[in-house]
């Protein structure tokens, strides 16, 4: 049985069709791409998976069970950690608390326990704490886990989003452009950390990207989005010797 | 000296009033981006559930049910209030504001204002235009500290009220609901995310603000023990200047600026004509509001987009 599977999923803002039946069939421990211009609806596509739109057309599966319509932090709970395109991380909060939030559903110690430190509590804090650290470790910002976010640099912000994507326990990853506005450096060790999850936790991944290197270097196969529709489906060498994806990145040959 | 002192002491006392009021605004503010501007009105409302509760057992009391002593009824009676009003804010989050998340906010402030006069309104209806007083509880003791005269009362709403905002502190910071509300308060699309519930924070918030506004009404009463269905609406406005005042969500900010505001309305007086109490009161708080627009601990923030 698939991971995920989606079947003519389409959705409409208003009387503008922003993605028209779109399909995808995830195996446990893929790692694909999607790909496509500005305004194709990729990040559309992410917000209807993840609960926070609700396709106008078409089904979500999750493990066979159809998701559709149930509430983000019902999906959320259910094995499926996103990350954004613009870095949406609470600013005056550690590091540590951030990876902490993604374990709420999984704290038991209760009121008692967290004003007068029951030993429920410090065991329960300790668990958090040290598989906190470890996933910190894994994106490599874990010296940093008392900062305050806003003292962070951006390359550091994406790592700490990441790490708290993870601490939600997802079965399947979805990268919302993790290298946006990185330089060269930072583009190279995302994606080193991005290979390294997959490597590691056997993670399945579906990433967005603007940057056709990144995604023809780490994903097994790829979708191009263009306008709601996938225009092209296959391995990087196929993506990139399309005519329809060259047309849509570079415009059409114009022959004198 | 003594002067000074008498009315700190009783500058403390009315700051606790807007201090306890003001945090219910601050955390609305803060974890959902709107003013509940029917929060004077819930305190209102705790006044007479407190009124209610206190009165039945007393009633109880003289009936000889159960011979409770005073100070045992006052401990019931915040409890139970606190309890019962905190219900009342979530009804008011329910009916009032969750069908408006994505509205526009000035019609969540339309809403609060509405929700205000059903309030006040009703309560007219049930319990007539006469006003109520508040059952004596506490035998009033006053205590001689060097010429400054302090009476039990004060004593005890300042001390109750200052433990109850420490405790309110350590829940925003210890406990996992705490930290859901400051996460939703900086970002509130990958709360969900996180496997959280949104909505049983926006009304355990609203819950939290209503049950400390119900321990200053019932304050109010001990204090002073008349109440009437409008007595939120001044009060109210006031600590939502307070609100303002202390920053975006921010617990310390609300209790100084109460506080605050307590020390200048108390203080104004004794150097200007009472007339000009307010007058002068809040062109302070507005010159402040000038130099430091996002109040003592608020942030710039920007507007974000809220799904």
């Amino acid at each position: 049985m698939p991971l995920l599977e989606i079947k003519k999923m389409s959705h409409d803002f208003g009387g503008l069709r922003a993605v028209n039946g779109y399909d995808l069939t995830f195996e446990p421990g893929q790692i694909r791409g999607l790909i496509g211009p500005n305004g194709a609806g990729k990040t559309t596509i992410f917000n209807l998976i993840t609960g926070i739109y609700i396709p106008t057309e078409g089904d979500i599966l999750l493990n066979g069970k159809s998701i559709v319509g149930l509430k983000p932090y019902q999906i959320a709970s259910m094995g499926l950690g996103r990350t954004f395109q613009n870095l949406r991380l609470w600013r005056h909060m550690t590091v540590l608390e951030h990876v902490k939030m993604a374990r709420y559903s999984k704290i038991n110690y209760g009121l008692v326990g967290s004003f007068f430190g029951t030993p429920k509590r410090n065991r329960e804090e300790a668990e958090i704490d040290d598989l906190a650290r470890s996933l910190l470790e894994l994106v490599g910002v874990a010296h940093l886990a008392e900062q305050v976010i806003v003292n962070l640099p951006y390359g550091d912000q994406r790592r700490v989003e990441m790490a708290r994507a993870l601490a939600t326990e997802p079965r399947i990853l979805f990268l919302d452009e993790p290298t946006a506005g990185m330089n060269p450096e930072e583009l190279i060790q995302m994606m080193g950390i991005i290979r390294r999850i997959h490597n590691e936790l056997g993670l399945a991944i579906f990433l967005i990207e603007h940057r056709l290197k990144v995604v023809m270097e780490l994903c097994e196969t790829i979708q191009a989005l263009v306008f709601g529709e996938v225009i092209a489906e296959g391995t990087s060498e196929e993506i990139q010797n399309d005519p329809r994806v060259i047309e849509a990145y570079l415009g059409k040959e114009k022959i004198l | 000296m003594e002067f000074f002192f008498q009315n700190l002491i009783n500058a403390l006392q009315w700051g606790s009033f807007y201090a306890l009021i003001a945090l219910g605004y601050s955390m609305v503010y803060g974890v959902l981006m709107l003013f509940n501007f029917a929060h004077g009105d819930i305190f209102m409302v705790g006044a007479y559930i407190g009124f209610g509760v206190a009165s039945a057992l007393v009633g109880f009391s003289a009936m000889g049910a159960l011979a409770l002593p005073n100070w045992l009824i006052l401990a019931l009676t915040i409890i139970v209030s606190m309890f019962l009003t905190s219900f009342v804010g979530m009804i008011v989050e329910r009916v009032g504001y969750r069908p408006l998340r994505n509205a526009p906010r000035a019609s969540a402030a339309i809403t609060g204002l509405m929700i205000g006069i059903i309030l006040e309104t009703g309560n007219l209806a049930l319990l007539g235009a006469r006003r109520v007083s508040f059952p004596s509880l506490i035998k009033s003791t006053t205590y001689d500290l060097g010429g400054v005269f302090v009476t039990n009362k004060k004593i005890m709403i300042v001390i109750v009220s200052l433990a109850l905002m420490y405790a309110l502190h350590r829940f925003v910071r210890k406990t996992k609901w705490g930290m859901a509300m400051r996460a939703m308060a900086f970002d509130f699309v990958v709360v969900p995310l996180m496997g959280v519930p949104i909505n049983n924070v926006a009304r355990m918030t609203f819950a939290l603000g209503s049950a400390l506004a119900a321990v200053a009404g019932i304050f109010f009463g001990v204090a002073y023990p008349v109440l009437d269905p409008y007595m939120g609406v001044l009060f109210g406005w006031k600590a939502f200047v307070a609100a303002i005042l202390g920053g975006r969500g921010s617990i310390l900010g609300a209790c100084l600026a109460g506080f605050l505001l307590g020390f200048i309305e108390i203080f104004v007086p004794m150097i200007f004509p009472s007339t000009l109490r307010d007058l002068i009161a809040y062109s302070i708080i507005l010159l402040i509001l000038t130099f430091r627009p996002h109040g003592f601990f608020g942030e710039p923030y920007s507007a974000r987009l809220r799904l």
